[in-house]
């Protein structure tokens, strides 16, 4: 029990990170109907400009950690929404009436080119920080095995918890979210009705970009490490969070997200490490063969 | 016209000079991961390759010609590792000193045994390297059967009775030391608890260690790289398992500790008595500190390479690879890590691996003598 309770902590944690990138996956597809290749690499960005502006931080002297924590947050936010926003205006939106493929070759474009800038702009190597959020938790102990939760676990599933339903709310109960809605169902119609659909779209790849710069802070703060290939892996689980929990769904993603991190954990904890990734993809094809559109997603209604 | 004529001049002049300089230059390469994960041990090689070439120009060159240093960059990836051979062949390169990772130096091995081109590895441990019968292949470090025997060695001697895991990360490397190292442990009568595997690049080990604690593991033996290394350590102690880790060659650089902090105390690792200690390396050890530089793992390695092969082309009085491999093959040369006799296979003749112990501050010490 205390073991199994152990490797439920690290799934969560791990199904957390994947859930946040997920959301971006989804909310992107949920809108314009692409799938944006480029989130995972945003998602690294986010976890180098967290790295950044935390070493500059510290330069100056500032020790006291909650402070480092949140404006580090508050900068990472702030400069991968720019990137978000950056990408969909150069790579996106002169594309958007063009046929479908057109988007997606230029979002796997444009993550190899930002891949590459991080590569060139910093450096191949890894950049490995010191652990930050130290300490954690003996929560219980039975026939010697000792569970522990570290405070940066506690840390990271409350910060995607606390940001899944604040972006829920803001789609379900704000203006923004509305107007999100209304392009999800007929952007023409949408126009029509005066709202602003580039801004509309803009602003999803914003708050998309926003969630990958608190998964890729959270990454940082957790593993102790960033590197420019980074983005590929887990945007490809993030990816497959996304379609698991029904793409274009919130909630869903989060559930992908953690059934993944999950799964994985599980499987390497009571069969083989070696064949995790397997496993976790194996059960993506059995929920799909049974339910084609995801946990949570909604059959796809073609409009005429 | 009067310009078009200038042109003409100028391109031609150019163009001599250009021809003048290949003609002069012997070009050699130091082939490695430049970037990437393992870029920490790329550097490592080309920052010898690099005052192994200049000190070698500056004392006259070979056959009177300078070497020029070309750089091949495999990013620790065997098809990259086979395209940089074949580029690297292309430019008529008579001798590359490389590359790192096992998985890298076997296939890019064929393709300049193909090429008419002699490769001399400072750092593949793989059996395997030079165990295919290639004529153009020799190491300058040991292999991982011989590091899996003394590593069997110390856990036997100071973990009998405790629990032991093995770990790999599927690479030719990881992979190849871990299953020596449980071969030399099982022949000793010593059997482990776990034999796993993980993905090289995989950042979350959560769910191993947790397995790792349930199994009350005392010392966790990985065949991998520093960095996975690194992680499973800082995510050992972050779950409260104070297990070992030992690993191999792989974790001689000092990136690992910036990885672990000081959770890198008391990690253990096998490598080569420190080559930085040696008399005959003291000279150039001073010089790369003055750059700046602790030619630290296998930079002085590197540099030996490049010292084996001038002073056999020195010697032979051609750079043909086929004369030079015998004429190596065939003598015993001084290099800065000592003076190196290979055997028919390409590999050195005395080999001895010791233990190193990572302390709190982010160095290690060797922990055992030579041998032992």
């Amino acid at each position: 029990m205390a073991y199994f309770s152990q490797q439920l902590i690290n799934g969560l944690v791990l199904g957390s990170i994947y859930g946040l990138i997920a959301i971006g996956y989804t909310m992107v597809y949920g809108i314009v109907g692409m799938i944006n290749f480029a989130h995972g690499d945003i998602f690294m960005i986010g976890g180098f400009v967290a790295l950044i502006t935390f070493l500059i931080l510290v330069s100056i002297g500032l020790t006291f950690v909650p402070v480092i924590l949140l404006l580090v947050l508050l900068v990472a936010m702030a400069m991968t929404a720019l990137y978000g926003w950056s990408v969909e205006r150069i790579a996106y939106r002169p594309l958007r009436h063009s046929f479908r493929l057109a988007p997606m070759l230029s979002a796997i474009g444009m993550s190899f080119a930002l891949t590459n800038f991080a590569q060139v702009a910093q450096g191949a190597r890894v950049k490995p920080v010191p652990p930050i959020v130290t300490g954690g938790y003996s929560l219980f102990e039975r026939d010697g095995f000792v569970v522990q939760l570290s405070n940066i676990q506690i840390i990271v599933v409350i910060t995607t918890l606390v940001l899944l339903a604040l972006f829920t709310w803001l789609v379900s109960r704000t203006r923004l979210g509305r107007d999100m809605r209304a392009c999800e169902q007929d952007q023409t119609m949408a126009a029509l009705l005066g709202v602003d659909v580039d801004r509309t779209i803009s602003m999803t790849f914003v708050i998309g970009a926003a969630l990958a710069a608190v998964a890729g802070m959270m990454y940082l703060l957790y593993y102790g490490l960033v590197d420019f290939f980074m983005g590929f892996v887990a945007g490809i689980k993030a990816f497959t969070a996304a379609v698991l929990g029904g793409i274009g769904s919130l909630p869903g993603a989060m559930l992908g997200g953690l059934s993944i991190g999950l799964i994985e954990t599980m499987w390497s904890a009571y069969f083989s490490v070696e064949y995790k990734d397997v496993a976790a993809f194996s059960i993506l094809i059995v929920v799909l063969i049974f339910l084609p559109t995801g946990l949570l997603g909604r059959p796809e209604v073609e409009k005429v | 016209m009067k310009s078009l004529q200038m042109f003409g001049l100028a391109l031609g002049a150019a163009m001599a000079l250009s021809t003048a300089a290949y003609a002069q230059d012997i070009p050699v390469a130091v082939a490695g991961p430049m970037t990437g994960g393992e870029s920490a041990f790329g550097r490592q090689m080309k920052n010898g390759a690099d005052l192994a070439v200049a000190d070698i120009n500056a004392a006259g060159g070979v056959l009177g010609k300078k070497l020029s240093l070309q750089v091949g960059d495999d990013v620790c990836d065997p098809k990259q590792a086979r395209s940089v051979a074949e580029k690297l062949s292309g430019n008529k390169v008579p001798f590359v000193a490389g590359h790192f990772c096992s998985s890298s130096s076997i296939p890019a091995s064929e393709v300049y045994a193909e090429s008419n081109v002699l490769q001399i590895t400072p750092a593949s441990t793989n059996p395997l390297f030079t165990e295919r019968k290639l004529w153009n292949v020799l190491r300058v470090c040991g292999r991982d059967d011989q590091q899996g025997l003394v590593a069997a060695d110390y856990i036997k001697k100071n973990y009998t009775g405790k629990n032991v895991a093995i770990l790999n990360d599927k690479t030719t490397y990881g992979k190849g030391l871990a299953d020596e190292t449980k071969k030399a442990l099982n022949a000793a009568g010593f059997t482990e608890k776990l034999f796993e595997s993980y993905n090289k690049g995989d950042k979350d080990f959560n769910a191993i260690v947790s397995r790792l604690k349930s199994e009350n593991i005392d010392l966790v033996y990985v065949g991998g790289y520093h960095q996975e290394s690194g992680l499973i350590v800082r995510q050992m102690r972050a779950q409260g398992l104070k297990a070992v880790l030992m690993a191999g060659d792989a974790l001689n650089d000092k990136e690992f500790a910036t990885i672990t902090g000081a959770d890198a105390e008391g990690t253990l690792f096998t490598f080569g008595p420190d080559p930085r200690n040696k008399p005959t390396a003291k000279a150039v050890v001073e010089k790369f500190k003055a750059k700046g530089i602790d030619p630290e793992g296998y930079t002085l390695y590197t540099y030996a390479t490049m010292q084996v092969w001038s002073q056999a082309v020195a010697k032979v009085g051609s750079t043909d690879p086929k004369k030079v491999v015998e004429a190596i093959k065939a003598g015993e040369w001084d290099t800065v890590i000592g003076k190196l006799g290979f055997d028919a296979k390409g590999d050195i003749k005395a080999i001895d691996y010791v233990v190193y112990k990572w302390d709190a501050k982010g160095n290690y010490a060797e922990i055992t003598k030579q041998g032992s």
